[in-house]
């Protein structure tokens, strides 16, 4: 029987259990003996402009090497914002602020220390004088331009995304029902457990090698050259054991060019690890967008229009996050089958901290407009929810659908998701509840929201082209050793990618090696992010594996003097044998005795795959405080063929927390000035346990046919789903209050006070 | 300042800044890295080790206030071939992803068994409140937690002969 589809347990897991993972603070490596410690001097003001920064008193302090500022890295390049070509190129940064520092916890100056601990004494004595100018918060304030971060540019606006002027004025005509809202996607935090962290070293050779916590070696390396001009061949980047990333490590930010650039200009190896407040302050946030949803359709639930306006925020200086609204713009319908729909985006800077990639990545935010507008709609409309999700759903395809957006979704039963999510949840019985709860003025009402889905993954946006290699190699004591593009951190990939070469080749999961994130081994590679893993880099190992075989075949052909037709693999054996003849057998680790059995193979998909579901979250409310306690979450996320229950429903079980803590927990906050308010996890209401219920998944699988595993991306979809069921159960909690959307995150706060103002507006019109 | 103190059996003496988090000798002078730093407001708990067999974060106390004390680190609870059955739990029920915060996790499912043995979902989510995970969910942590205390009991002997 096949291993494929089975709960493996993870082989990776006895190592976490015991010493722990590797991190990159932990490592020991003797190239970095003696390495010095930086500590980075952040701006505690959003923007200003710098008048003068006296390292004197730093210099003097116990164990400082060295205090570097902007003025010593002249001769590097400044910082081209991602994308530069859709994103207004003239919005650069530098790797430490030299004139002017447009967010608070911008990096300014670097202080060497030979211990951490001198490095914290030692930042609080430099000293930077800022020269205040008015800080630009809100999105709408910078889209005026009334005050400009970057003068080059003159103008706030880093991209737009088609023009106001191409939306159509007659899009809502004929329609009996029109709703509009204005929806904020707030911004949250990242926070992976592990901060950033770096450590470098430069050889005699002239390279660097470089440590750094990443989602890809390779586009980690790609970013550490162009940040210092160098050639990618200077550099090796090793990847540790990471501690969580969540879209929010691609690539290389300017600290840890700082970091390597330290250790070649003392010529001593140089690490660096961020404290959590750093990593709140000055790792890219995600979402951060406002968004105009406007929806119409006839009375019986039907809709014929849906128009979505996007604002993005992209922080201080364009990252990723600048360009996401393309991902949210091509996602405009989701699972919908709308006669008409429109969608433009503008992105603006403000002086607040970079805007990154933040699981789910622009497709969130799609999906959170679309089914906040479908529960407005039904409202307005006087329909269950759940009966106009079936009556708009696209009806079930197998050959590809084209949207008007530009997407083509490979396969899906949309209606069938909905249907089973409504069924595990037990829909009708809720309402009923519901309906009990409501006409016994109960104080704690329960909401039930739903949210249906379609994403995209694999796509090559966020880590390359839509393929991936993989290295299988046959080593004659049986074992076996692969080498991947993708970089797991998490997700397990040393467990699944040795499920699918034991497969093939019949050697025991034990006894295969994943290696990975080590750039000078394996030079090529998107990483792991986008969800593309599996669908890319798992159908590479199965390609590999099977090019392995044929490779075998005739070795084993020329040694059992057959013809390589006339033998067969059996994988039980990891042996060939000859075709009615078992005693004329080779094992297939013989085979790679004298001649290396090496396979190196690039595994490219015909396309994106888009995963789908749907899923129901019943929220309690208390009328009277407004707080909502998450009761249950039961999900259908079906991303195709499964192939490891236990780590796919661990994808599900990360991703559904992360996007329920965003319905009613988790926000970055600043003040008017631009001073961030959760800068500890004290403030920043980061999930935990006891906010979570333990979630109900039910299963279902419809294949792709665009890698033979028939695999869609997992690591999303969660988070995609849940964010709008949660937002919606809070709502209809308290709908029949006459509250039409209060917006996320629903705090008691928030909840309370729109009761109140339903009350108020209710006696009103009344 | 110089301390005495046991770590996972082993008696160790040192010479200290008084200042000296009990984290950072663990991770720098006893080289046992399994216990991490999330944040700066003992908030995560990933530092969680076991100090006389009850569970505290390793962040907040001080090298010197752990002298003559017994400390306990995932390294010292058992080893890839023969998991504690704490740990054990946590892989049968792939309660960790990253593993960032799975030794702190680890430590403090194994005080909170010892101090309750039977606890119920709601119970196990109280005691793991200052453990923060972003990769699971807590999903399978508190299944994993359930688990180890089902194992015939066997969670609670095990955290006392650890801290004997
Ligand atoms: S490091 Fe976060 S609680 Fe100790
Ligand atoms: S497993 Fe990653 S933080 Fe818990």
């Amino acid at each position: 029987m096949s291993i494929l589809g089975t709960r493996v347990l993870r082989t990776e897991d006895p190592r976490f259990l015991t010493t722990g993972g590797v991190y990159t603070e932990d490592v020991v490596d003797e190239r970095l003996a003696g390495a010095c410690h930086v500590t980075f001097v952040r701006s505690p003001v959003a923007h200003a402009k710098i008048s003068e920064i006296d390292v004197s008193a730093a210099l003097a302090a116990p164990g400082v090497v060295a205090v570097i500022t902007g003025a010593d890295l002249a001769d590097l390049p400044t910082i081209e914002p991602a994308m530069a070509g859709l994103i207004n190129g003239k919005m650069r940064q530098r790797l430490l602020a030299t004139d002017t520092v447009r967010h608070v916890g911008e990096a300014v100056a670097a202080v060497v220390t030979e211990s951490a601990y001198q490095g914290e004494d030692a930042i609080e004595l430099v000293q930077v004088d800022y020269d205040l100018l008015p800080a630009v918060v809100d999105m709408t304030a910078a889209a005026a331009d009334e005050v400009v971060l970057h003068a080059d540019a003159g103008t706030n606006t880093a991209a737009d995304f088609g023009s106001p002027d191409s939306l159509k004025a007659d899009l809502f005509d004929g329609c009996e029902v029109v709703v509009s809202q204005t929806i904020v996607n707030q911004r949250v935090a990242p926070a992976p457990m592990e901060t950033r962290a770096a450590a470098a070293v430069w050889g005699d050779d002239g390279r660097l090698t470089a440590w750094v916590p990443n989602q890809g070696a390779q586009g980690t390396r790609g970013s550490l050259a162009k940040l210092l001009a160098l050639e990618e061949a200077q550099i090796r980047v090793i990847t540790p054991d990471v501690g969580g990333a969540f879209g929010a490590k691609f690539g290389a930010d300017p600290e840890h060019a700082v970091v390597a650039w330290i250790a070649r200009y003392l010529g001593r190896p140089a690490r660096w690890t961020e404290t959590r407040y750093e990593n709140l302050i000055s790792m890219t946030h995600g979402r951060a967008q406002r968004q105009q949803v406007t929806i119409g359709g006839s009375k019986d639930g039907t809709v014929q229009a849906y128009r979505l306006e996007v604002l993005q925020d992209a922080g201080a200086y364009p990252r990723i996050g600048a360009i996401l609204p393309f991902l949210t713009i091509l996602m405009t319908p989701g699972p919908y089958a709308f006669p008409r729909a429109e969608a433009i985006a503008k992105t603006v800077v403000t002086n607040t901290t970079p805007v990154g990639a933040y699981r789910g990545a622009g497709r969130p935010e799609a999906t959170a407009a679309v089914e906040r507008a479908i529960d407005l709609f039904a409202a307005a409309a006087g329909v269950d929810p759940a009966q106009v999700r079936r009556k708009n759903l696209l009806p079930t395809f197998t050959e590809p659908h084209q949207t008007a957006f530009g997407a083509l979704y490979d396969s899906g039963d949309y209606v069938a998701a909905l249907d089973k999510a409504l069924a595990a949840a037990g829909y009708d019985e809720l309402r009923t509840e519901q309906q009990r709860r409501r006409a016994s003025g109960d104080v704690r009402q329960i909401g039930i929201g739903l949210a249906s889905y379609v994403e995209i993954t694999g796509a090559g946006d966020e880590a390359g082209a839509p393929n991936e290699n993989a290295s299988v190699e046959v080593h004659p004591d049986g074992t076996a050793t692969i080498l991947t593009g993708t970089s797991p951190h998490g997700q397990g990939h040393a467990t699944a990618w040795a499920m699918i070469a034991s497969d093939e080749l019949g050697i025991p999961v034990e006894k295969i090696t994943l290696k990975w994130g080590d750039t000078d081994l394996i030079p090529e590679g998107g990483g792991t992010g986008g969800s593309r893993s599996l669908q890319l880099g798992g159908a590479a190992v199965q390609q590999a594996s099977k090019e392995l075989l044929d490779v075998a075949r005739q070795r084993a052909a020329d040694q059992l003097e057959a013809n390589p037709a006339d033998l067969v693999f059996d994988v039980g054996r990891s042996a060939f044998a000859v075709a009615g003849d078992p005693d004329a057998s080779v094992p297939l680790a013989a085979l790679a005795e004298g001649e290396r059995l090496l396979v190196r193979t690039v595994f490219a998909a015909a396309g994106a795959t888009f995963p789908f579901g749907t899923h129901v979250a019943v929220a309690e409310v208390d009328t009277e405080t407004g707080k909502v306690v998450l009761r249950r979450m039961v999900t259908v996320d079906d991303a195709g063929v499964v192939l490891n229950p236990l780590l796919a429903e661990g994808q599900r079980h990360g991703g559904i927390a992360q996007g329920a803590a965003q319905a009613f927990l988790e926000e970055v906050l600043y003040d008017a000035d631009g001073n961030p308010l959760t800068t500890s996890f004290a403030d920043y209401p980061i999930l935990s346990a006891t906010e979570m219920p333990s979630f109900e998944l039910a299963d279902m699988a419809t294949p792709t046919s665009y890698n033979p595993l028939g695999a869609k991306g997992i690591g999303e979809a969660g988070t995609i789903g849940s964010t709008p069921a949660v937002q919606n159960a809070v709502i209809d909690a308290v709908a029949y209050l006459g509250v039409r959307h209060i917006d996320m995150p629903t705090t008691p706060r928030r909840v309370w006070q729109a009761i109140r103002d339903a009350a108020h507006d209710g006696s009103e019109h009344g | 300042m110089r301390v005495e103190l046991t770590v996972n059996g082993e008696h160790r003496s040192a010479e200290v800044e008084p200042r000296l988090l009990l984290v950072h000798f663990l991770r720098e002078r006893c080289g046992l890295r399994a216990a991490n730093v999330g944040c700066d407001t003992t908030s995560c708990g990933a530092c969680t080790v076991l100090l006389d067999g009850k569970s505290v974060k390793s962040c907040t106390v001080l090298t010197v206030q752990a002298a003559g004390q017994q400390v306990t680190t995932a390294e010292g609870l058992g080893e890839p071939g023969n998991l504690h059955p704490v740990q054990a739990a946590f892989q049968r029920e792939h309660g960790l992803q990253c593993g960032f915060c799975t030794p702190g996790m680890v430590m403090a499912t194994v005080g909170l068994l010892a101090e309750n043995p039977n606890p119920t979902e709601e119970q196990v989510r109280e005691g793991l409140e200052g453990n923060l995970c972003r990769c699971t969910g807590y999903h399978n942590i508190v299944r994993a937690v359930l688990a180890a205390a089902g194992s015939a009991g066997q969670a609670a002997p095990a955290a006392a002969e650890v801290s004997a």
